[in-house]
Protein backbone atom coordinates (compact mmCIF):
# COMPACT_ATOMS: atom_id res chain seq x y z
CA UNK A 1 0.00 0.00 0.00
CA UNK A 2 2.88 2.35 0.82
CA UNK A 3 5.01 1.31 -2.14
CA UNK A 4 6.51 4.37 -3.77
CA UNK A 5 8.49 4.81 -6.97
CA UNK A 6 10.88 7.72 -7.04
CA UNK A 7 12.99 8.37 -10.13
CA UNK A 8 12.60 4.72 -11.13
CA UNK A 9 13.68 3.49 -7.71
CA UNK A 10 11.07 1.35 -5.97
CA UNK A 11 10.82 1.99 -2.24
CA UNK A 12 8.67 -0.02 0.19
CA UNK A 13 7.29 3.20 1.63
CA UNK A 14 7.70 6.95 1.12
CA UNK A 15 9.62 7.55 4.38
CA UNK A 16 13.31 8.38 4.01
CA UNK A 17 15.70 9.18 6.86
CA UNK A 18 17.08 12.64 6.11
CA UNK A 19 20.71 13.44 5.50
CA UNK A 20 22.72 14.56 8.48
CA UNK A 21 20.34 13.04 10.99
CA UNK A 22 20.94 9.36 10.39
CA UNK A 23 24.70 8.95 9.98
CA UNK A 24 25.18 6.02 7.62
CA UNK A 25 22.51 4.00 9.38
CA UNK A 26 24.65 1.87 11.70
CA UNK A 27 23.75 3.67 14.92
CA UNK A 28 20.02 3.40 14.24
CA UNK A 29 20.23 -0.22 13.18
CA UNK A 30 20.97 -1.00 16.83
CA UNK A 31 17.44 0.20 17.64
CA UNK A 32 15.49 -1.19 14.68
CA UNK A 33 16.11 -2.94 11.39
CA UNK A 34 16.58 -0.02 9.02
CA UNK A 35 15.50 -2.23 6.10
CA UNK A 36 12.00 -1.17 7.13
CA UNK A 37 12.67 2.35 5.83
CA UNK A 38 11.80 3.49 2.34
CA UNK A 39 15.27 4.94 2.07
CA UNK A 40 18.25 6.38 3.86
CA UNK A 41 19.98 9.58 2.80
CA UNK A 42 23.61 9.52 3.89
CA UNK A 43 25.30 12.11 6.05
CA UNK A 44 26.39 14.91 3.68
CA UNK A 45 29.54 13.82 1.91
CA UNK A 46 32.37 15.92 0.55
CA UNK A 47 35.23 14.85 -1.67
CA UNK A 48 37.71 15.20 1.20
CA UNK A 49 37.25 14.24 4.84
CA UNK A 50 36.03 17.16 6.98
CA UNK A 51 36.19 17.63 10.76
CA UNK A 52 33.39 20.16 10.65
CA UNK A 53 32.98 23.30 12.70
CA UNK A 54 34.64 24.22 16.00
CA UNK A 55 32.76 25.44 19.05
CA UNK A 56 29.14 24.78 19.90
CA UNK A 57 27.39 22.69 17.28
CA UNK A 58 23.87 22.21 18.57
CA UNK A 59 21.47 24.53 20.36
CA UNK A 60 17.91 23.74 21.36
CA UNK A 61 15.16 26.28 20.72
CA UNK A 62 11.40 26.13 21.35
CA UNK A 63 10.39 23.11 19.22
CA UNK A 64 13.56 23.42 17.18
CA UNK A 65 17.24 22.69 16.92
CA UNK A 66 19.92 24.95 15.52
CA UNK A 67 22.97 23.11 14.24
CA UNK A 68 26.37 24.10 13.04
CA UNK A 69 27.96 20.72 12.35
CA UNK A 70 29.73 21.91 9.20
CA UNK A 71 29.51 18.72 7.14
CA UNK A 72 31.71 16.54 9.34
CA UNK A 73 32.16 13.41 7.20
CA UNK A 74 34.80 10.84 6.25
CA UNK A 75 34.89 11.82 2.57
CA UNK A 76 33.41 10.15 -0.51
CA UNK A 77 36.10 7.48 -0.84
CA UNK A 78 35.85 6.38 2.79
CA UNK A 79 32.04 6.31 2.52
CA UNK A 80 32.23 4.05 -0.52
CA UNK A 81 34.78 1.79 1.17
CA UNK A 82 33.54 1.67 4.79
CA UNK A 83 29.87 2.65 4.96
CA UNK A 84 28.15 1.89 1.68
CA UNK A 85 28.58 -1.91 1.99
CA UNK A 86 26.60 -1.87 5.25
CA UNK A 87 23.81 0.27 3.78
CA UNK A 88 23.71 -1.85 0.63
CA UNK A 89 23.18 -5.00 2.68
CA UNK A 90 19.99 -3.41 3.96
CA UNK A 91 16.84 -3.68 1.89
CA UNK A 92 16.30 0.07 1.61
CA UNK A 93 16.96 2.72 -1.04
CA UNK A 94 20.38 4.28 -0.60
CA UNK A 95 20.66 7.97 -1.34
CA UNK A 96 24.14 9.49 -1.28
CA UNK A 97 23.99 13.11 -0.19
CA UNK A 98 26.83 15.10 -1.72
CA UNK A 99 27.98 18.54 -0.66
CA UNK A 100 30.88 20.56 -1.93
CA UNK A 101 32.66 23.85 -1.98
CA UNK A 102 33.37 24.13 -5.71
CA UNK A 103 31.62 22.89 -8.83
CA UNK A 104 34.74 20.83 -9.61
CA UNK A 105 34.49 19.00 -6.31
CA UNK A 106 30.82 18.22 -6.96
CA UNK A 107 31.70 16.84 -10.38
CA UNK A 108 34.43 14.60 -9.02
CA UNK A 109 32.21 13.38 -6.18
CA UNK A 110 29.32 12.65 -8.52
CA UNK A 111 31.60 10.68 -10.82
CA UNK A 112 32.93 8.57 -7.94
CA UNK A 113 29.46 7.87 -6.59
CA UNK A 114 28.26 7.14 -10.10
CA UNK A 115 30.54 4.09 -10.18
CA UNK A 116 28.87 2.61 -7.08
CA UNK A 117 25.47 1.02 -6.58
CA UNK A 118 23.85 3.92 -4.73
CA UNK A 119 20.30 4.41 -5.97
CA UNK A 120 20.08 8.20 -6.07
CA UNK A 121 22.48 11.10 -5.61
CA UNK A 122 21.07 13.97 -3.59
CA UNK A 123 22.98 17.11 -4.46
CA UNK A 124 23.18 19.34 -1.42
CA UNK A 125 23.29 22.88 -2.71
CA UNK A 126 21.94 24.16 0.53
CA UNK A 127 24.19 23.59 3.52
CA UNK A 128 24.20 26.82 5.51
CA UNK A 129 27.17 25.78 7.62
CA UNK A 130 30.00 25.71 5.13
CA UNK A 131 31.59 29.03 4.34
CA UNK A 132 31.82 29.82 0.62
CA UNK A 133 30.27 26.49 -0.20
CA UNK A 134 26.73 25.47 -0.77
CA UNK A 135 25.08 28.58 0.51
CA UNK A 136 25.48 30.98 -2.48
CA UNK A 137 24.68 28.03 -4.68
CA UNK A 138 21.47 27.48 -2.79
CA UNK A 139 20.42 31.11 -2.85
CA UNK A 140 20.93 32.28 -6.42
CA UNK A 141 19.11 30.60 -9.29
CA UNK A 142 21.68 31.42 -11.96
CA UNK A 143 24.53 29.87 -9.96
CA UNK A 144 22.44 26.82 -9.09
CA UNK A 145 21.37 26.36 -12.72
CA UNK A 146 24.95 26.27 -13.97
CA UNK A 147 26.09 23.86 -11.26
CA UNK A 148 23.18 21.45 -11.65
CA UNK A 149 23.57 21.45 -15.43
CA UNK A 150 27.26 20.53 -15.19
CA UNK A 151 26.59 17.85 -12.58
CA UNK A 152 23.72 16.40 -14.62
CA UNK A 153 26.02 16.02 -17.59
CA UNK A 154 28.34 13.64 -15.71
CA UNK A 155 25.89 12.02 -13.29
CA UNK A 156 25.01 8.40 -14.05
CA UNK A 157 22.43 8.18 -11.27
CA UNK A 158 19.07 9.82 -10.74
CA UNK A 159 19.87 13.31 -9.50
CA UNK A 160 17.85 14.79 -6.65
CA UNK A 161 18.67 18.40 -5.82
CA UNK A 162 18.18 19.46 -2.20
CA UNK A 163 16.94 23.02 -1.96
CA UNK A 164 17.52 25.61 0.69
CA UNK A 165 14.59 27.55 2.13
CA UNK A 166 16.99 30.48 2.14
CA UNK A 167 16.80 30.68 -1.66
CA UNK A 168 15.87 34.14 -2.93
CA UNK A 169 12.76 32.65 -4.52
CA UNK A 170 12.11 28.99 -3.76
CA UNK A 171 9.72 28.50 -6.69
CA UNK A 172 12.10 30.08 -9.18
CA UNK A 173 14.95 28.00 -7.74
CA UNK A 174 12.92 24.82 -8.18
CA UNK A 175 12.10 25.67 -11.79
CA UNK A 176 15.76 26.45 -12.54
CA UNK A 177 16.92 23.12 -11.13
CA UNK A 178 14.27 21.27 -13.11
CA UNK A 179 15.31 23.04 -16.28
CA UNK A 180 18.98 22.25 -15.55
CA UNK A 181 18.13 18.56 -15.51
CA UNK A 182 17.34 17.58 -11.93
CA UNK A 183 15.32 14.34 -11.77
CA UNK A 184 13.72 15.26 -8.46
CA UNK A 185 13.89 17.89 -5.75
CA UNK A 186 14.07 17.58 -1.98
CA UNK A 187 13.17 20.48 0.29
CA UNK A 188 13.67 22.10 2.66
CA UNK A 189 17.09 22.11 4.25
CA UNK A 190 17.53 24.18 7.43
CA UNK A 191 16.61 27.82 7.80
CA UNK A 192 19.45 30.20 8.48
CA UNK A 193 19.18 31.20 12.12
CA UNK A 194 21.23 32.28 15.11
CA UNK A 195 21.39 32.25 18.88
CA UNK A 196 23.09 34.61 21.31
CA UNK A 197 24.58 33.74 24.69
CA UNK A 198 23.47 36.74 26.72
CA UNK A 199 25.92 36.06 29.55
CA UNK A 200 28.89 35.96 27.20
CA UNK A 201 27.38 38.70 25.01
CA UNK A 202 28.36 36.62 22.01
CA UNK A 203 26.74 34.52 19.30
CA UNK A 204 26.48 30.88 20.39
CA UNK A 205 28.02 29.61 17.16
CA UNK A 206 31.50 30.42 15.88
CA UNK A 207 30.05 30.87 12.37
CA UNK A 208 27.48 33.23 13.93
CA UNK A 209 24.68 31.84 11.75
CA UNK A 210 23.57 28.22 11.72
CA UNK A 211 20.65 26.11 10.51
CA UNK A 212 17.27 25.72 12.23
CA UNK A 213 15.32 22.47 11.91
CA UNK A 214 12.62 20.65 13.83
CA UNK A 215 8.86 21.09 14.32
CA UNK A 216 9.29 24.88 14.53
CA UNK A 217 9.90 25.08 10.76
CA UNK A 218 7.17 22.70 9.62
CA UNK A 219 4.46 25.17 8.58
CA UNK A 220 6.87 27.22 6.47
CA UNK A 221 8.47 24.13 4.94
CA UNK A 222 5.02 22.77 4.11
CA UNK A 223 4.09 26.02 2.37
CA UNK A 224 7.27 25.89 0.30
CA UNK A 225 6.74 22.25 -0.67
CA UNK A 226 3.16 23.06 -1.66
CA UNK A 227 4.33 25.95 -3.83
CA UNK A 228 7.11 23.97 -5.49
CA UNK A 229 4.85 20.99 -6.18
CA UNK A 230 2.60 23.36 -8.07
CA UNK A 231 5.47 24.70 -10.15
CA UNK A 232 7.46 21.68 -11.35
CA UNK A 233 6.69 18.36 -13.03
CA UNK A 234 9.52 16.34 -11.46
CA UNK A 235 8.88 14.52 -8.15
CA UNK A 236 9.33 16.45 -4.93
CA UNK A 237 10.50 14.95 -1.64
CA UNK A 238 9.14 17.02 1.23
CA UNK A 239 10.75 17.60 4.59
CA UNK A 240 10.95 20.09 7.42
CA UNK A 241 10.06 19.24 11.00
CA UNK A 242 8.17 16.01 10.31
CA UNK A 243 7.77 14.09 13.55
CA UNK A 244 4.47 12.23 13.21
CA UNK A 245 2.49 10.37 10.57
CA UNK A 246 0.10 13.30 10.41
CA UNK A 247 3.00 15.59 9.50
CA UNK A 248 4.13 13.15 6.81
CA UNK A 249 0.60 12.86 5.43
CA UNK A 250 0.36 16.66 5.21
CA UNK A 251 3.50 16.85 3.04
CA UNK A 252 2.19 14.06 0.80
CA UNK A 253 -1.15 15.84 0.48
CA UNK A 254 0.71 19.02 -0.45
CA UNK A 255 2.01 17.08 -3.43
CA UNK A 256 5.24 15.44 -2.28
CA UNK A 257 5.96 11.94 -3.65
CA UNK A 258 7.92 10.99 -0.54
CA UNK A 259 9.07 12.58 2.69
CA UNK A 260 12.27 12.79 4.69
CA UNK A 261 12.36 12.70 8.46
CA UNK A 262 15.26 14.52 10.09
CA UNK A 263 15.51 16.07 13.54
CA UNK A 264 12.81 13.75 14.92
CA UNK A 265 15.29 10.86 14.60
CA UNK A 266 17.29 12.52 17.39
CA UNK A 267 14.27 12.57 19.65
CA UNK A 268 13.24 8.95 19.18
CA UNK A 269 15.56 6.69 17.16
CA UNK A 270 12.70 4.58 15.77
CA UNK A 271 10.32 7.49 15.03
CA UNK A 272 10.33 6.60 11.31
CA UNK A 273 8.68 3.26 12.16
CA UNK A 274 5.90 5.05 14.04
CA UNK A 275 5.40 7.28 11.00
CA UNK A 276 5.33 4.36 8.55
CA UNK A 277 2.86 2.39 10.68
CA UNK A 278 0.70 5.44 11.26
CA UNK A 279 0.55 6.23 7.54
CA UNK A 280 -0.40 2.68 6.69
CA UNK A 281 -3.21 2.62 9.26
CA UNK A 282 -4.46 6.01 8.08
CA UNK A 283 -4.60 4.86 4.46
CA UNK A 284 -6.52 1.75 5.51
CA UNK A 285 -8.94 3.76 7.62
CA UNK A 286 -9.49 6.15 4.73
CA UNK A 287 -10.21 3.31 2.32
CA UNK A 288 -7.19 4.17 0.16
CA UNK A 289 -5.67 1.53 -2.07
CA UNK A 290 -2.29 3.15 -2.36
CA UNK A 291 -0.33 6.05 -0.95
CA UNK A 292 -0.68 7.73 -4.34
CA UNK A 293 -4.35 8.29 -3.45
CA UNK A 294 -3.35 11.02 -1.02
CA UNK A 295 -0.48 12.62 -2.92
CA UNK A 296 -1.58 16.13 -3.80
CA UNK A 297 -4.98 15.47 -2.23
CA UNK A 298 -5.00 18.80 -0.40
CA UNK A 299 -4.09 20.92 -3.41
CA UNK A 300 -6.57 23.62 -4.21
CA UNK B 1 19.98 -7.11 14.89
CA UNK B 2 18.54 -4.45 17.16
CA UNK B 3 20.20 -4.72 20.56
CA UNK B 4 19.23 -1.44 22.17
CA UNK B 5 15.84 -0.07 22.86
CA UNK B 6 13.90 3.09 23.28
CA UNK B 7 10.69 2.99 25.18
CA UNK B 8 8.88 3.74 28.42
CA UNK B 9 10.14 2.81 31.87
CA UNK B 10 7.99 2.96 35.00
CA UNK B 11 9.08 5.38 37.71
CA UNK B 12 9.32 3.57 41.04
CA UNK B 13 10.60 6.48 43.12
CA UNK B 14 11.77 10.05 42.57
CA UNK B 15 13.23 11.32 45.80
CA UNK B 16 14.44 14.88 46.46
CA UNK B 17 17.80 14.92 48.26
CA UNK B 18 17.79 18.72 48.75
CA UNK B 19 19.38 21.58 46.82
CA UNK B 20 17.71 20.53 43.54
CA UNK B 21 19.23 17.03 43.59
CA UNK B 22 16.89 14.10 42.89
CA UNK B 23 17.28 10.35 42.82
CA UNK B 24 14.94 8.60 40.39
CA UNK B 25 14.52 4.82 40.34
CA UNK B 26 12.89 3.23 37.29
CA UNK B 27 12.14 -0.31 36.21
CA UNK B 28 14.70 -1.60 33.70
CA UNK B 29 15.93 -5.11 33.09
CA UNK B 30 18.64 -4.88 30.45
CA UNK B 31 22.36 -4.78 31.36
CA UNK B 32 24.09 -1.43 31.85
CA UNK B 33 27.77 -0.57 32.31
CA UNK B 34 29.28 1.93 34.72
CA UNK B 35 29.71 5.29 33.03
CA UNK B 36 27.01 4.75 30.41
CA UNK B 37 23.98 7.02 30.20
CA UNK B 38 20.47 7.20 28.83
CA UNK B 39 18.65 9.80 26.79
CA UNK B 40 15.72 10.52 29.07
CA UNK B 41 12.46 12.37 28.49
CA UNK B 42 9.41 12.63 30.66
CA UNK B 43 7.27 14.79 28.42
CA UNK B 44 5.66 14.71 25.01
CA UNK B 45 6.86 17.42 22.63
CA UNK B 46 8.42 20.20 24.64
CA UNK B 47 11.32 20.52 25.20
CA UNK B 48 12.27 18.97 21.85
CA UNK B 49 15.35 17.02 22.87
CA UNK B 50 15.74 14.26 25.42
CA UNK B 51 18.26 14.81 28.22
CA UNK B 52 21.45 12.80 28.67
CA UNK B 53 21.43 11.46 32.25
CA UNK B 54 24.12 9.11 33.53
CA UNK B 55 23.39 5.85 35.28
CA UNK B 56 23.97 6.20 39.03
CA UNK B 57 23.15 2.67 40.03
CA UNK B 58 21.65 -0.45 38.53
CA UNK B 59 20.27 -3.72 39.84
CA UNK B 60 18.62 -6.63 38.09
CA UNK B 61 15.32 -4.88 37.56
CA UNK B 62 16.01 -1.26 38.37
CA UNK B 63 18.03 1.68 37.22
CA UNK B 64 18.80 4.76 39.30
CA UNK B 65 19.46 8.27 38.00
CA UNK B 66 20.95 10.92 40.27
CA UNK B 67 20.40 14.33 38.69
CA UNK B 68 20.40 18.02 39.40
CA UNK B 69 17.57 20.29 38.24
CA UNK B 70 19.23 22.71 35.85
CA UNK B 71 16.63 23.62 33.25
CA UNK B 72 13.22 22.82 31.84
CA UNK B 73 13.95 19.17 31.10
CA UNK B 74 15.32 18.22 34.51
CA UNK B 75 12.57 20.31 36.15
CA UNK B 76 9.95 18.18 34.38
CA UNK B 77 11.79 15.00 35.40
CA UNK B 78 11.79 16.15 39.01
CA UNK B 79 7.98 16.39 38.91
CA UNK B 80 7.59 12.68 38.08
CA UNK B 81 5.94 10.55 40.74
CA UNK B 82 5.73 6.84 41.42
CA UNK B 83 3.48 5.31 38.77
CA UNK B 84 4.45 7.82 36.07
CA UNK B 85 6.76 6.77 33.28
CA UNK B 86 9.75 8.21 31.46
CA UNK B 87 10.98 7.46 27.94
CA UNK B 88 14.48 6.02 27.80
CA UNK B 89 16.84 5.52 24.88
CA UNK B 90 19.91 3.45 25.60
CA UNK B 91 22.02 2.55 27.37
CA UNK B 92 24.44 4.62 25.32
CA UNK B 93 28.11 5.42 25.46
CA UNK B 94 31.36 3.80 26.46
CA UNK B 95 31.85 3.70 30.21
CA UNK B 96 34.66 3.21 32.74
CA UNK B 97 36.92 0.18 32.21
CA UNK B 98 36.40 -0.84 35.84
CA UNK B 99 37.18 -4.50 35.28
CA UNK B 100 40.69 -3.64 34.07
CA UNK B 101 41.66 -1.52 37.08
CA UNK B 102 43.64 -2.86 40.04
CA UNK B 103 45.19 -1.59 43.26
CA UNK B 104 44.54 1.79 44.83
CA UNK B 105 41.99 3.79 42.89
CA UNK B 106 40.99 7.43 43.40
CA UNK B 107 37.41 8.14 42.37
CA UNK B 108 37.08 11.90 42.09
CA UNK B 109 33.90 13.91 41.63
CA UNK B 110 32.85 17.52 41.36
CA UNK B 111 29.22 18.33 42.11
CA UNK B 112 26.66 16.20 40.31
CA UNK B 113 29.61 14.51 38.58
CA UNK B 114 29.34 12.06 41.44
CA UNK B 115 26.33 10.52 39.66
CA UNK B 116 28.03 7.93 37.40
CA UNK B 117 30.65 7.02 40.00
CA UNK B 118 28.54 4.80 42.29
CA UNK B 119 28.15 2.06 39.70
CA UNK B 120 31.84 2.47 38.87
CA UNK B 121 32.85 2.04 42.53
CA UNK B 122 30.66 -1.06 42.78
CA UNK B 123 32.51 -2.47 39.79
CA UNK B 124 35.91 -1.87 41.37
CA UNK B 125 35.66 -4.93 43.60
CA UNK B 126 39.07 -6.03 44.79
CA UNK B 127 40.41 -2.48 44.52
CA UNK B 128 41.16 -0.16 47.39
CA UNK B 129 38.95 2.82 46.57
CA UNK B 130 39.26 6.36 47.89
CA UNK B 131 36.35 8.64 47.03
CA UNK B 132 37.35 12.30 46.78
CA UNK B 133 34.32 14.47 46.21
CA UNK B 134 33.73 18.17 45.89
CA UNK B 135 30.42 19.95 46.48
CA UNK B 136 29.28 23.56 46.54
CA UNK B 137 27.99 23.54 50.09
CA UNK B 138 26.67 20.19 51.25
CA UNK B 139 27.37 16.58 50.33
CA UNK B 140 24.77 14.14 49.03
CA UNK B 141 24.46 10.47 48.11
CA UNK B 142 27.59 9.54 50.11
CA UNK B 143 25.91 6.88 52.25
CA UNK B 144 25.44 4.74 49.15
CA UNK B 145 29.20 4.78 48.58
CA UNK B 146 30.34 3.86 52.10
CA UNK B 147 30.11 0.06 51.80
CA UNK B 148 32.37 0.10 48.74
CA UNK B 149 35.13 2.57 49.62
CA UNK B 150 37.95 2.60 52.12
CA UNK B 151 37.93 6.35 52.64
CA UNK B 152 35.83 9.38 51.71
CA UNK B 153 37.42 12.84 51.42
CA UNK B 154 35.10 15.82 51.05
CA UNK B 155 35.80 19.35 49.90
CA UNK B 156 33.22 22.15 49.67
CA UNK B 157 33.35 25.61 48.15
CA UNK B 158 31.77 27.08 51.27
CA UNK B 159 33.77 25.09 53.80
CA UNK B 160 30.55 23.93 55.47
CA UNK B 161 31.62 20.32 55.11
CA UNK B 162 35.07 18.77 54.79
CA UNK B 163 37.94 20.89 53.56
CA UNK B 164 37.18 24.34 52.15
CA UNK B 165 38.53 24.42 48.63
CA UNK B 166 38.86 22.28 45.54
CA UNK B 167 38.61 18.52 45.49
CA UNK B 168 41.79 18.42 43.41
CA UNK B 169 43.65 19.59 46.54
CA UNK B 170 42.58 16.35 48.23
CA UNK B 171 43.81 14.13 45.43
CA UNK B 172 47.49 13.49 44.85
CA UNK B 173 47.71 11.06 41.92
CA UNK B 174 51.02 9.74 43.26
CA UNK B 175 49.07 7.96 46.01
CA UNK B 176 47.12 5.88 43.50
CA UNK B 177 47.42 3.30 40.74
CA UNK B 178 44.65 4.90 38.70
CA UNK B 179 42.17 7.77 38.85
CA UNK B 180 38.63 7.98 37.50
CA UNK B 181 36.77 11.26 37.52
CA UNK B 182 33.61 13.10 36.55
CA UNK B 183 32.88 16.75 37.18
CA UNK B 184 33.38 20.24 35.80
CA UNK B 185 35.94 20.34 33.03
CA UNK B 186 38.46 22.66 34.73
CA UNK B 187 38.56 20.21 37.65
CA UNK B 188 39.00 17.18 35.41
CA UNK B 189 41.65 18.93 33.34
CA UNK B 190 43.69 19.85 36.40
CA UNK B 191 43.47 16.33 37.73
CA UNK B 192 44.17 14.66 34.38
CA UNK B 193 47.24 16.84 33.82
CA UNK B 194 48.56 15.94 37.27
CA UNK B 195 48.00 12.27 36.43
CA UNK B 196 49.76 12.57 33.08
CA UNK B 197 52.71 14.25 34.78
CA UNK B 198 53.01 11.44 37.32
CA UNK B 199 52.31 8.64 34.86
CA UNK B 200 49.10 7.54 36.59
CA UNK B 201 46.32 6.26 34.31
CA UNK B 202 43.31 8.56 34.43
CA UNK B 203 39.80 8.22 32.98
CA UNK B 204 37.58 11.27 32.56
CA UNK B 205 33.84 11.34 31.90
CA UNK B 206 33.05 14.24 29.55
CA UNK B 207 29.89 16.25 29.04
CA UNK B 208 28.69 18.22 26.01
CA UNK B 209 25.50 19.54 24.54
CA UNK B 210 24.19 16.77 22.34
CA UNK B 211 21.04 16.20 20.32
CA UNK B 212 20.78 12.45 19.71
CA UNK B 213 23.11 10.76 22.22
CA UNK B 214 23.75 7.84 19.86
CA UNK B 215 26.51 9.15 17.58
CA UNK B 216 24.38 10.36 14.69
CA UNK B 217 24.02 14.14 14.96
CA UNK B 218 27.75 14.83 15.42
CA UNK B 219 26.85 17.70 17.71
CA UNK B 220 29.29 16.59 20.41
CA UNK B 221 32.36 15.84 18.30
CA UNK B 222 35.59 16.50 20.17
CA UNK B 223 39.22 16.61 19.05
CA UNK B 224 41.13 13.84 20.82
CA UNK B 225 44.60 12.34 20.49
CA UNK B 226 42.82 9.49 18.66
CA UNK B 227 41.12 11.84 16.18
CA UNK B 228 37.58 13.23 16.08
CA UNK B 229 35.38 11.38 18.56
CA UNK B 230 31.75 11.59 19.60
CA UNK B 231 31.50 12.36 23.31
CA UNK B 232 28.21 10.44 23.37
CA UNK B 233 29.19 7.24 21.58
CA UNK B 234 32.98 6.93 21.78
CA UNK B 235 32.84 8.42 25.28
CA UNK B 236 31.66 9.87 27.55
CA UNK B 237 34.64 8.18 29.26
CA UNK B 238 38.04 8.78 27.68
CA UNK B 239 41.62 8.32 28.77
CA UNK B 240 42.82 11.60 30.25
CA UNK B 241 45.76 11.77 27.84
CA UNK B 242 43.45 11.46 24.83
CA UNK B 243 41.63 14.62 25.87
CA UNK B 244 44.31 16.71 27.60
CA UNK B 245 47.68 15.62 26.21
Amino acid sequence: MLKTVLNGVTMKNPVIAASGTFGFGQEYDQYFDISQLGGVSSKGLTLEERFGNEGERVYETPSGLINSIGLQNPGVDAFIRDDLPFLRKKDTAVIANLGGSTVESYLEGVQKLGETDVDIIELNISCPNVKHGGMALGIRCDIAYEAVKKVRAVCKKPLMVKLSPNAQDIVEMARCCEEAGADSLSLVNTFQAMAIDVYKRKPVFQNVFAGLSGPAILPIALRMVYQVCGAVKIPVVGMGGISSWQDAAAFLMAGATAVQVGTANFVKPDICLDIIRGLEQFLKDQGCRSVSDIIGAARV
Amino acid sequence: MPVKRCGPAAVLENKPLGDGIFRMTVRWTEPVQAGQFFMVRGWDRFPLLSRPISVHDAAEETLVFLYEVRGEGTQLLSEKRKGDSVELTGPVGTGFPVEKLKGKIAVVSGGIGIAPLLLAVKGLSGCEVTLCCGFRDKSYALDDFRPYVREIRVATDSGREGKKGFVTELTDPAEFDAVITCGPEPMMEKLARACIEKGVPCYVSMERHMACGIGACLGCTHHTAQGAKCICKDGPVFKGEDIYA
